[in-house]
């Protein structure tokens, strides 16, 4: 018997079971230390509560549809009061809706001469939902899809599976540790459930005193649930800064690691200063609400303006663990498709550290209009701006990365692009509320939510679902069929602008935010009616779109093909083991030459027979 | 703590280069490092970042801190004397005691020496029941005198069946007492309980909103004391590893890192003290 000569392909040899076979039964999973398991359980708990959170979303637009159908002009009785009205209904008034109502008055006010103070009060419409179910129905919504959605969303479920592939190391530096911060997560979510079933929430997510001191409903299981996923959160920091600083293989300087793990360290920086704040604000409200401390009651000598310091100390940083990691899978899509060289590594690899650095320093533009000193105001909104330079340097180096590539649309790329120019829009719509004068303009209104969803779910989802397409192969072993994958793509781009386009220009025209019941409006603004239904339409149009991606990837696991250790032809270290990994990744540590470098594309070589690429041996030997 | 730092990057290079003669798998390396000075620097840095969290955490708390100090400085001018010097400068040089037991340990543990290992712990672990026990007979007093945070803030003087029990030592007020009380008045409320009956109009000096002062030393002193019952928790388990003897020169990063915390603990303390029992 001859030995043939070993292939510089991977794979070459028998191979161990990989890690979705490596043990069986359910303990092997809640139990494992195995990254990849803990990142696919995440993955499932996160796309889960992603539904959840997406249920919740469209009872809300399917809701604020249907004043704008049932609406005939002059219907409504027209009051000089209509503020109160539309406030009224939604009882308990969330935090901010002062300057809200402040919107709905200036609104009332065009027209004041021509109407009459009436005293009528009219009951409360009958819609989808009573007022009290709203405002459970748009904090749910909040809470879930920011506590257990995309904060853990990109860094917890991908990131744990990627980050140590990406090193060539075995684990994450602390594997018990990460364990322990799923099961932590896991704890969260039952508290969320239980709260979703024994009287829900109404404060909005952001929990403001002094409303949610005085509500009645869970707002104490709530905050502790919140509580155990900020540790759950702090752990998966803890762990990533030390494997990243620890576990890179010899030769893999800080300059040779692949873009996202530099996002994921700077987004584990934040989450390591600036969560442990929020935990002991959230503390501070449920002693507050269980046994009066009063530290944030006027009455007994608290101030409730340092609850929103507190809690935007951490909630403004917090973004920037959103959005961060998505920016970093980005580079690694924008690369890749383009078969190109990413364009000024350095300079994204810093404009994520100064992303961080900055996003601790702008909290205050969340409280332009919440009695802060105009030169804090000031101070704040340059800051704020100056956040956009490194957010910029970014798009513009995947723009000139993408310059003269040759760019495959394949499903990953297609939300890449949706990603910059999705958040292109938000970002730049970011600035107007940044600046002073229009801030208090658009202070609560509807521009608001959209530039918001334009960031977290145009941003940080969209860029998750590429990261998702983009690892399915390595997670599960098996490609999807493309041509659905960009249909969904597509469908969710669509539906996006769809869905919060018309709400930037509802917003800019006054339609203030988390009202139950805008029929009032419309006598004045009949295009309330067209842009709601719009906004309604692209919601399901967003959904579908979810739907095919959904079952573009759980129908691979059935239909795929069996998928290459390389499908795409990045010569990232993670394309380097099997797909799936075996339970210690890689079946020989990777070596790294002097010439390693993770976006070295001309290495990268077709190999028609397993349909993937392999990395040419210069790189590797 | 300095020291350690210091000392601690010749142990990796000893435990890394004894792992490299010997050419087998240490007992206590994990799979996923390459060698013993890997792990246990990654599992400090791993330390040292939680307790960069830890400090953000009690950051939260000395914020709100400086921010009702500034509102109202008369409140903690006029409150802090209803605490007890004395007992919080016992629990501090138990603290700082134990913290000293606690580094010795740690040395004890790089040396190998068994046990010594097990004394320091177990008296780290007797210092920090000592430190609860003083808490708990302060939040005693407190409770019985009804100097709560602000929401249950009621000062009373407490009845007869109360005062079988020591009465905390005095302290002189410095802005409470008035012509009214000044003769009996080493001060306090406690004392001053006989005279006064509980009213809590017999309290001249009391400025408004006196409970912010106790909401802001119960939540800092009270976290601080879960630390500690956290800290009991980690020494406790480090004192059943040591007793069956897994720590030595190779492998004592566990005692080094809970090390690390009780010290961070302490330190907490030490800025507490001051900020609550010395104002002036």
């Amino acid at each position: 018997m001859v030995t043939e000569v070993a292939e510089p392909k991977p794979i070459a040899r028998a191979t161990p079971p990989d890690y979705l076979h490596d043990g069986r039964g359910i303990w092997s999973w809640l139990f494992t230390l195995d990254h990849k398991r803990i990142g696919v359980m995440y993955l499932v708990g996160i796309l889960t509560s992603l539904l959840l959170g997406g249920i919740f979303a469209l009872l809300i637009r399917t809701h604020l549809a249907i004043p704008a159908l049932v609406h005939r002009p002059g219907q409504t009785i027209s009051t000089g009061e209509s503020a109160a009205v539309i406030v009224g209904p939604s009882q308990p008034t969330p935090p901010g809706a002062v300057s809200s109502q402040d919107a709905a008055a200036q609104l009332t006010a065009e027209s004041e001469a021509a109407t009459a103070a009436s005293t009528v009060q009219p009951t409360p419409p009958r819609y989808l939902l009573t007022p009290k179910e709203y405002n459970r129905a748009f904090t749910l919504h909040g809470a879930i899809m920011i506590f257990l959605v995309i904060i853990p969303g990109i860094p917890a479920a991908l990131g744990n599976f990627v980050l140590p592939l990406m090193l060539g190391a075995k684990d994450v530096a602390f594997p018990r540790l990460n364990l322990m911060s799923f099961h932590l997560w896991l704890i969260g979510l039952v508290f969320f459930l239980v709260v979703l079933f024994t009287g829900g929430l109404d404060t909005g997510w952001t929990f403001y005193t002094p409303y949610s001191t005085t509500t009645d409903t869970r707002v104490t299981t709530a905050v502790v649930g919140a509580f155990i996923l900020g540790f759950s959160s702090i752990f998966t920091g803890i762990n990533f800064i030390a494997t990243i600083h620890f576990l890179r293989p010899r030769g893999m300087s800080w300059f040779r690691m692949p873009l996202f793990v530099w996002s994921l360290y700077a987004t584990a920086i934040i989450q390591v200063l600036a969560t442990p704040v929020l935990g002991i604000t959230l503390l501070l409200i449920a002693l507050e609400k269980n046994f009066g401390l009063g530290i944030f009651d006027p009455k007994l000598g608290g101030d409730p303006v340092l609850f929103q310091h507190f809690f935007w100390f951490y909630s403004h940083p917090a973004v920037y663990i959103m959005i961060l990691p998505g920016m970093g899978i980005i580079s690694e899509l924008v690369s890749t498709f383009s078969r190109k060289h990413i364009f000024g590594y350095r300079f994204i690899a810093f404009s994520s550290v100064a992303i961080a650095i900055l996003g601790f320093l702008v909290w205050g533009h969340h409280m332009f209009t919440s009695g802060q000193s105009r030169l804090a105001s000031m101070i704040f909104s340059a800051l704020t701006f100056s956040v956009s330079i490194p957010s910029a340097i970014k798009v513009f180096n995947w723009l000139a990365t993408m310059y003269k590539g040759r760019i495959s649309l394949q499903t990953p790329m297609c939300y890449a692009l949706a990603f910059i120019l999705l958040f292109g829009i938000g970002g730049l719509t970011g600035l107007f509320l940044g600046a002073l004068a229009t801030d208090v303009h658009l202070h609560d209104t509807y521009f608001v939510v959209a530039h918001f969803h334009y960031v977290m779910f145009g941003g940080t989802l969209v860029a998750f679902l590429g990261g998702l397409h983009y690892w399915w192969p390595k997670m599960t072993g098996k490609m999807y069929n493309d041509t659905l994958g960009r249909l969904g793509a597509l469908l969710i781009f669509l539906g996006l602008n769809l869905t919060f386009f018309p709400q930037f220009v509802l917003g800019t025209r006054g339609m203030p935010r988390r009202y139950f019941d805008y029929s009032s409006l419309l006598d004045r603004h009949p295009e309330f009616a067209g842009l709601n239904l719009m906004s309604t339409a692209g919601a399901y149009l967003t959904a579908i779109g979810l739907v095919v991606a959904a079952i573009c990837l759980l129908g691979s696991l059935r239909w795929g093909k069996k998928a290459p250790p390389n499908p795409w032809g990045s010569a990232s270290l993670e394309w380097r083991c099997p797909s799936p990994p075996p339970k210690e990744n890689f079946l020989s540590p990777p070596i790294i030459t002097p010439a390693f470098d993770p976006y070295d594309l001309d290495q990268v070589v077709y190999d028609p027979e397993t349909q993937g690429y392999w990395v040419r041996q210069t790189a590797v030997t | 703590m300095a020291t350690h730092s210091v000392e601690v990057p010749e142990q990796f290079h000893q435990t890394g280069e004894q792992e490299h003669h010997a050419g087998e798998h240490p007992a206590h390396l994990a799979h996923h490092f390459d060698s013993m000075a890997q792990q246990f620097a990654a599992g400090k840095l791993g330390m040292w970042i939680f307790l960069v969290t830890e400090i953000l955490f009690f950051g939260g708390l000395f914020c709100a801190y400086a921010v009702y100090r500034a509102n109202h400085p008369e409140v903690f001018v006029y409150a802090h004397h209803f605490l007890h010097k004395n007992l919080g400068a016992l629990n501090t040089a138990i603290l700082i005691f134990s913290s000293f037991t606690m580094a010795w340990a740690v040395r004890a543990a790089q040396l190998g020496q068994q046990q010594t290992l097990r004394l320091c712990l177990i008296i780290t672990l007797l210092c920090a029941g000592a430190f609860l026990g003083v808490k708990y007979v302060e939040y005693r007093q407190k409770w019985e005198h009804g100097l709560l945070w602000a929401g249950w803030y009621h000062p009373h003087v407490t009845d007869a069946e109360h005062h079988g029990d020591a009465p905390p030592k005095p302290v002189s007020p410095v802005t409470s007492p008035t012509a009214g009380k000044a003769t009996t008045s080493q001060h306090t409320p406690e004392s001053t309980a006989a005279a006064t009956a509980g009213e809590r109009s017999e309290y001249p000096g009391e400025p408004r909103l006196a409970g912010v002062f106790f909401s802001i030393y119960f939540c800092m002193t009270g976290l601080h004391a879960l630390h500690v019952i956290g800290g009991m928790i980690a020494i406790t388990w480090l004192l059943i590893r040591a007793v069956q003897g897994v720590f030595g020169p190779e492998y004592y990063g566990p005692v080094d890192y809970v090390g690390l915390y009780w010290h961070l603990v302490d330190m907490i303390w030490i800025y507490l003290f001051p900020l609550l029992y010395l104002i002036h």
